[in-house]
């Protein structure tokens, strides 16, 4: 188990070094941050004293090693933006990701399961069509339509609930969270639907398939003729033997939603890492955007772990030993 | 259930204030950017500017119209050392956290200004010393004579010294070197309102400065300040529909009218110092992008002039811009010093004229290049490139568009590796020479940073130098007047049209647009 662990943690730091490699070759492409640095009066002559003190001018490879030096010093640079270390920004803004990722996690699991397992045992029916046509909306508009088609309704029309920013914040655990104030809650309903709505549908399709599957299977049938009660039938033998796509599958949103909250983010003006990390794009904040991708890089991975743990507890066959030595029964 | 909560809120203020409860007004504000930082001299950048100017004062001020207003200085003039001017300071004016204002502070400033790291260096480049003559009166010498020095003043903003010592920010915040500051969070400027929380990106409280010495001079009715940066355009356009703030810039053309038809919200308009234009490659003896080999066809007058004929401004502004834009025939927004209505007008649309030059240039049939423009930076830059590429076949040449983030496009301008591009050209001292300095003047080090056209006339090198340290206002304007002919006449540039600033505010305001799109909430009204 422990020698497992290790060996994912050694492969993960490889892909953090590949990633990190990928990117940084990349910000030649999106474009000149002396432009924005210096402002439209700058001469050729502090142009090119920028670019050398900001070691501009060296070739990708030794920028990246002492880019690397410094992040293993525990120093993620200065963000050419704010005029701020970069660990310090990313922190403050972490939580307000985290928790919004948190509670549309909680939204696309929750009810994401609970309308799969329904529709899967009610296969036909007006509530099980009505979830099923909503869900469509669900997986083909995209977030930014979605966003701005809640905000229209909930915000401008109805008047319910706020249209943009993070509400006020309380203290909790040592960190400023909005979700443990009433109107901080309030501000978080419309962008975390917006940004659950996919995983929720998603992951309802897929518990919906995944059980009609598992009920056609010979064992349900047996467990049928057994004469065990629906319930037991359906929660404690279908279900169980559906989840573990349904964990892999969640265990990867999961990693998106954190990550790729860039869009809603944007629309809602949540002030996390993804309005951040736009903002980084526009004005090449270089500083910025590597450590925003090493930090994506590391969510994922964790969260690949957590995954691969995960299915060792629910399936032992699956475990990091192949379930040597266990009897298949 | 926020009007529920207003409601509550006032019948209990009522019952403890009735006189002072009038008079307080809050004033929620949005606009795309935040301020980059709260350190008046590391970033020269307009919203960053913006909310600078609430807390912190320059010696002279732009007002809403754009005029120059004293603000710390009360009185200037150039001594009769042409090199010297006499600023003199306002009396009995106080900071923030109460210390007074004193020359010594306004000398501290300026020198902090151009320090190495400060990012507004530049517009000090032209002095050579700043000195206190008594408490309240400032000398700033320059390297030679120069008529336009106040206009440079106006977004040099004056801190305390000691304050500033003490908070470990005697320099500008430098992004090179470790960056942070306390300066960068923190305040204690003259400005008319006071810092009273801050979380960058999110949320900037401030509330009037009740000690503020312009209290009787301007209407200083906003007592409470609210600002948060919405950047997507729909949400911040929704927040204003929905009541969530009052007061919005960077309104989108297309949500104008459907703004202006909404009950108790109104659109106010006014020109923004910002000329829209095509800039071409006329000094190099071949291009890389276009088709023809061997020569240049953009050296040739007649295809420039051509092309500024085929450029179709009024369909432009029709379709692209929702009429939402003033059409020019040169490189100056009409504020400028140097400005004329006959510079200004613009060759009518006539495509067998233009076709006919393009003939006697040798160039009937036509040729192909590439155009570089932005697609982030100015209102439907993209747009309105993409209607020029089909104005320009109508007399042959054929347009590739390559359309990119500002990040990317302004790098090939200032490193000379476009042949044809989309600039916007704003002018901060309201002055032609500027423009002239940077869009015109042959590029050498300091020189012509943004002349792409690779043109060069050392005759008028020599004059637009000239302008710098000439201080005869009647001379000056000639020889700005000479320049501006030799530049039409040489159709260096092919200018489009001025874009027009659009605010949003609710129909209980009574305010300005200023032409720099700084607005100065102490001169906001409420009906």
């Amino acid at each position: 188990m422990l020698a497992f662990i290790i060996r994912r943690i050694g492969q993960a730091l490889v892909v953090l070094l590949a990633v990190g490699f990928v990117s940084f070759s990349m910000f030649k492409f999106m474009g000149d941050p002396l432009e924005n640095l210096l402002g439209q009066e700058a001469t050729m002559s502090d142009r090119a004293e920028l670019a050398e003190r900001l070691g501009l001018n060296d070739p990708i490879v030794v920028q990246y090693t002492r880019y690397l030096t410094r992040v293993l010093d525990g120093n993620l640079g200065i963000s050419y933006r704010a005029g701020l270390p970069v660990g310090k920004i990313i922190l403050e803004r972490l939580p307000a990701t985290l928790e919004l990722a948190f509670l549309s996690g909680v939204l696309a699991i929750g009810v994401g399961i609970t309308f799969g397992i329904y529709t899967a045992i009610h296969r036909d029916g007006i509530i099980t069509n009505a979830i099923m046509t909503i869900s469509l909306i669900g997986v083909s508009l995209p977030t930014f339509l979605i966003g701005v088609f809640l905000i229209w309704a909930f915000a401008v029309n109805l008047d319910w609930l706020p249209a943009f920013g993070r509400g006020p914040t309380g203290n909790f655990l040592g960190m400023e969270l909005a979700i443990v104030t009433w109107g901080g809650f309030k501000s978080m309903i419309l962008p975390a639907v917006t940004l659950g709505l996919y995983q929720m549908t998603l992951i309802m399709r897929l518990v919906r398939s995944e059980m009609q599957e598992v009920l056609r299977a010979d064992f349900i049938r047996f467990a049928r003729a057994r004469g065990l009660s629906e319930r037991a039938i359906n929660f404690r033998h279908a279900l169980k033997n559906t989840l573990v796509p349904v964990i892999t599958v969640t265990g990867l949103q999961l990693g998106s939603i954190i990550a790729f909250a860039i869009i809603t983010e944007t629309v809602f003006q949540w002030p996390g890492v993804g309005l951040l990390f736009i903002n980084a794009i526009s004005f090449v904040d270089i500083p910025v955007m590597s450590a925003y991708l090493l930090l994506v890089g590391t969510i994922f991975v964790f969260i690949n772990l957590i995954v691969d743990l995960l299915y060792f507890g629910i399936d032992p066959r699956l475990g990091p030993t192949g379930g040597e030595g266990r009897h298949r029964a | 259930m926020r009007k529920k909560i207003v409601a509550a809120a006032a019948a209990g203020i009522l019952s403890v204030s009735m006189a002072g409860a009038a008079s307080a007004e809050t004033l929620r504000w949005a606009r795309a950017g935040d301020s980059l930082t709260f350190d008046p001299h590391a970033q020269n950048e307009v919203p960053t500017h913006t909310l600078a100017h609430q807390m912190y004062e320059p010696l002279l001020l732009r007002d809403m119209a754009g005029k120059i207003i004293p603000a710390l200085a009360t009185d200037w003039y150039a001594t009769d050392n042409g090199n010297v001017w006499e600023f003199k300071l306002r009396k009995g004016v106080k900071f923030h956290g109460g210390e007074d204002f004193t020359a010594d502070d306004a000398v501290f400033s300026l020198k902090r200004a151009m320090m190495p790291t400060s990012d507004m260096k530049e517009l000090l480049s032209s002095v050579k010393e700043v000195r206190k003559v008594d408490d309240h009166t400032l000398h700033i010498e320059t390297k030679g004579p120069n008529p336009l020095m106040p206009n440079n003043l106006t977004n040099l903003f004056i801190m305390d010294s000691e304050w500033a010592v003490e908070n470990r920010c005697a320099a500008p915040q430098d992004i090179a070197n470790g960056g942070d500051n306390p300066c960068a969070r923190t305040t204690n400027g003259t400005g008319p309102f006071k810092l009273v929380s801050r979380v960058q990106d999110q949320k900037t409280v401030l509330k009037r400065n009740d000690a503020y010495w312009g209290i009787g001079i301007f209407p200083m009715q906003v007592t409470e300040l609210i600002y948060t940066p919405i950047q997507e355009s729909a949400t911040r356009v929704s927040a204003f529909l929905s009541g969530e703030v009052d007061f919005i810039q960077d309104l989108p053309v297309q949500d104008l009218a459907r703004i202006a038809k909404t009950d108790g919200l109104d659109v106010i308009t006014a020109a923004e110092n910002r000329t829209i234009f095509f800039g071409l490659n006329v000094g190099d003896a071949d291009l890389t992008t276009d088709t023809v080999q061997g020569k240049n066809p953009f050296a040739d007058v007649r295809v420039r002039q051509a092309m500024n004929m085929a450029l179709n401004r009024e369909a432009i502004k029709k379709i692209v811009m929702r009429n939402q834009s003033l059409l020019t025939g040169v490189v100056m927004p009409p504020f400028v010093n140097g400005w004329t209505k006959e510079l200004d007008a613009y060759p009518a649309w006539d495509i067998r004229k233009a076709k006919a030059l393009m003939s006697d240039a040798g160039y009937g049939d036509g040729f192909g290049i590439t155009l570089d423009c932005p697609n982030d930076r100015y209102i439907n830059d993209e747009a309105v490139c993409l209607a020029a590429v089909g104005m320009f076949a109508q007399i042959g040449i054929k347009v590739t568009l390559d359309a990119k983030p500002k990040a990317q496009h302004f790098p090939l301008i200032k490193t000379q590796k476009t042949d044809f591009y989309l600039l916007g050209w704003g002018v901060p001292t309201f002055d032609s020479g500027y423009i002239f300095n940077f869009l015109v003047h042959t590029t050498t080090d300091k020189m012509g940073s943004w002349n792409n056209t690779r043109y060069t006339n050392p005759e008028l090198d020599k004059k637009i130098v000239g302008l710098a340290s000439e201080t005869n206002l009647t001379k000056r304007n000639k020889a700005i007047a000479e320049i501006w002919n030799t530049v039409q006449g040489e159709t260096l540039y092919l200018p489009i049209h001025n874009q027009i600033l659009n605010w949003g505010v609710t129909s209980k305001i009574d305010f300005q647009v200023q032409p720099e799109d700084i607005p100065h909430i102490k001169f906001l009204v409420f009906k």
